[in-house]
């Protein structure tokens, strides 16, 4: 084993600019290895876009079961109900600090007692570690895989904001924030922001392929879907 | 390549000492009985498998056809984010961008999330040569680290140690690495986590570099793709000032769609899941998150002598799921150390003489320790054929090599182990000929560039009374 070293490395250089020279030697590599090669045939896009069907409803179902069978809690209400519900789970878990992210509808935490932390200053690690939890929004839900997807707008935060903290409480608006598949996902989310795919929380299956749920992810993923809320999607 | 583990003996006397351990032997069968079943039931769950299969099959092969293009457009969104982009034309020059980043930040140790490319290249111990500690977050990479082991598997790289033993290295090793692990740690798989969890918290929370690898790099919006199960990924993407990553020139993607495909067959083929519990996509940087400084180290190190080749040149399709090693009855008996490389089982026997070269005695035998029952083939959501590649190997070895030859005598000690496993071998005929059926031909235009000839004929009789013939 590497045993721990104390000694100092030597003083930092600047970072080396690109290896121009390797640069040109790995791509003459490339040329030469395919040189005369025929063109390769055109991919075949005739895989399914959905593999069930465009039903609001059973989408909901679906997303609903798809989550809970990878161990989130799942939760329905109204939007009316939304912030007693909120108040609740957060109650139920212990949780006396909440991180809010920067747009989080003020009302969803109107009904919790629990302290409020904002992220404008960003919290820094530490102080994100002793925070009990996160509320945050979504950019979409797939309900074949049961997955969420946040893209840091708002109601979202910066990543650090839902993976620190023990516990996650996602909303999910429905049905217009529901898609059926991962190829509907992908069509509707940009690259430009980071994003985070989340189905269930955070799983090792590295000890005798045994699933222990909370590795360094929050523990708990509780997925709160709200239906009958403003049909504008925010 | 210099992920070699110096002084590792050719692959049949590694994988007798294997089968002889028969604590490794019970691990390696109920993880790899467990994990295939549980991924034939998710890939059942999609009725257009097929049609998925190949399209991510085209898609790398349109990739690798344009490799050039496709790193150089990658290399200008990645930069136009705000990233840099450095190449690597072999691993002692990877090893050697990625330490004199670390030193230029100033500091002294990195976290890691789990890459095989690092792996592959040694980087832990090109950087501990340097005074910088790279500690391993994957819970498994983290017990092999901790063990002074090697991973002998790609998606669970401590499949050979059990319950009690994991414990006993915790116990004994975490200590010295850092926060030990709690009194009276028992041997209960949510406690072993959370000693982990525990462990590696401190490490995330202070760390100021992270050093990943990645699934996947689309050239056309510059985002890197990175999927996993535990979080530790999350933690080293997102929580450090700066983000080293250092990926292989074949894991580029040309468009942002193609994620469409393997967004849905890699999970389902690795872990048998409908989706990993995370999969983080970050392009460049940004202003109000995650690193300030982003460095792409794109790694060459062997790939472009892979690519020459028309028929081994498949092998770089790979997308590192591991459904190959859970079917396959060689590695299910032998288990991943007996490969002698970070890539063991079936793609490790075609990838690793490849990337290296077939100098050494385990190297040449690795094309040799298949039954060629063509199980791999089946499970690939990628479609490489590693039955036509593994015999395509053979044929370029015994060319080289004279009789007589060291490399030529260990190969045949390879294929003589297989052939002494009666059990092995039986497999392999009676599924040599049911996949054979499976074997889609290749469509009108596509010999010119794949030249993917049919499964070669190599019935099991032949292969035996060649075996018999050679035999020394
Ligand atoms: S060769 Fe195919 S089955 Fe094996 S790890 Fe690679 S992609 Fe998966």
């Amino acid at each position: 084993m590497t045993t721990p070293s104390s000694s100092r490395p030597t003083p930092p250089s600047p970072p080396r600019s690109p290896s121009s020279a390797s640069r040109e030697r790995v791509l003459a590599r490339i040329r030469a290895a395919t040189a005369g090669a025929g063109e390769a045939p055109d991919v075949p896009r005739d895989y399914l876009t959905r593999h069930v069907p465009d039903d609001p409803e059973a989408l909901l179902g679906l997303l609903h079961e798809n989550l809970a069978d990878y161990r989130a809690q799942v939760h329905r209400t109204t939007e009316n109900e939304l912030p007693q519900l909120i108040g609740r789970l957060l109650d139920r878990r212990g949780a006396r600090s909440v991180a809010v992210p920067p747009g989080l509808p003020e009302r969803w935490l109107s009904a919790t007692t629990a302290e409020r932390r904002g992220d404008e200053p960003r919290l820094g690690p530490y102080e994100l570690d002793a925070t009990d939890a996160v509320v945050t929004g979504c950019a979409l839900a797939v309900a074949e895989t049961g997955t969420i997807v946040l893209d840091g707008g708002p109601g979202q935060g910066r990543r650090a904001l839902t993976l620190v903290p023990d516990l996650h409480l996602c909303v999910v608006r429905t049905p217009q924030q529901v898609v059926a598949s991962v190829p509907l996902a992908l069509a509707r989310l940009g690259p430009t922001r980071p994003l985070t795919w989340i189905s269930g929380p955070s799983a090792t299956s590295d000890i005798e392929l045994n699933r222990v749920e909370g590795v360094h992810g929050p523990r708990t993923l509780e997925v709160i879907l709200v239906t009958g809320g403003p049909s504008d999607g925010h | 390549m210099s992920g070699v583990f110096v002084g590792m003996p050719a692959f049949p006397e590694a994988a007798r000492t294997a089968v002889a351990d028969a604590t490794l032997r019970s691990n390696l069968r109920h993880a790899t009985h467990t994990i295939r079943d549980k991924r034939a039931r998710a890939v059942a769950e999609l009725a257009d498998w097929v049609e998925l299969r190949e399209a991510g099959r085209r898609i790398k092969e349109q990739t690798l056809r344009h490799l050039d293009r496709h790193l150089l457009r990658l290399e200008e969104s990645v930069t136009g984010a705000g990233g840099t982009v450095h190449w690597a034309a072999d691993a002692e020059e990877a090893n050697r961008i990625v330490a004199d980043l670390v030193r230029a930040t100033g500091e002294t140790e990195v976290v890691k999330v789990k890459s095989m490319a690092t792996q592959e290249i040694g980087l832990n111990e090109a950087l501990a040569a340097e005074g910088i500690r790279a500690y391993e977050t994957d819970l498994a990479e983290l017990i092999v680290q901790l063990g002074d082991d090697r991973p002998s598997h790609i998606l669970v790289p401590a499949i050979h140690r059990n319950r009690g033993e994991i414990r006993d290295v915790f116990r004994s090793e975490m200590g010295k690495w850092g926060r030990p692990a709690p009194d009276g740690l028992t041997d209960a798989p949510a406690e072993l986590a959370e000693a982990a969890r525990l462990h590696l918290r401190e490490k995330f929370l202070r760390a100021k570099v992270g050093i990943s690898g990645a699934n996947f790099m689309v050239a056309e919006t510059g985002t890197l793709v990175v999927v996993e199960s535990e979080g530790n990924g999350r933690m080293c993407l997102t929580l450090p000032e700066t983000l080293i990553s250092v990926v292989g020139i074949e894991k580029v993607v040309p468009s942002w769609r193609d994620l469409e495909v393997f967004l849905q067959t890699l999970p389902r083929s690795s872990t048998a899941e409908r989706m990993n519990p995370y999969t983080s996509m970050w392009t460049g940087t940004s202003d109000d998150d995650g690193p300030s400084a982003f460095h792409l180290v794109l790694l060459d190190a062997g790939r472009t002598d892979v690519l020459a080749d028309e028929t081994g040149r498949q092998a770089l399709r790979c997308i590192r799921c591991s459904a190959c090693l859970n079917v396959c009855p060689v590695y299910e008996r032998a288990g991943g150390h007996a490969y002698g490389s970070v890539y063991p089982g079936p793609i490790g026997a075609i990838l690793t003489p490849q990337l290296r070269g077939t100098a050494s005695g385990i190297d040449a035998s690795l094309p040799y320790a298949s039954s060629l029952c063509g199980a791999c083939y089946e499970v690939c959501p990628v479609a490489i054929d590693i039955p036509e590649v593994l015999v395509h190997l053979r044929e370029r070895i015994v060319e080289r090599g004279g009789p007589g030859h060291r490399r030529e005598r260990a190969t045949m000690k390879a294929a003589g182990w297989v052939l002494d496993h009666p059990s092995l071998l039986a497999a392999g005929e009676r599924l040599a000929t049911r996949t054979r059926a499976l074997h889609p031909r290749n469509p009108p235009g596509a010999r010119a560039w794949t030249e993917s000839r049919d499964l070669p004929e190599l019935p099991a009789e032949p292969f035996r009374d060649w075996w018999r013939k050679n035999r020394t």
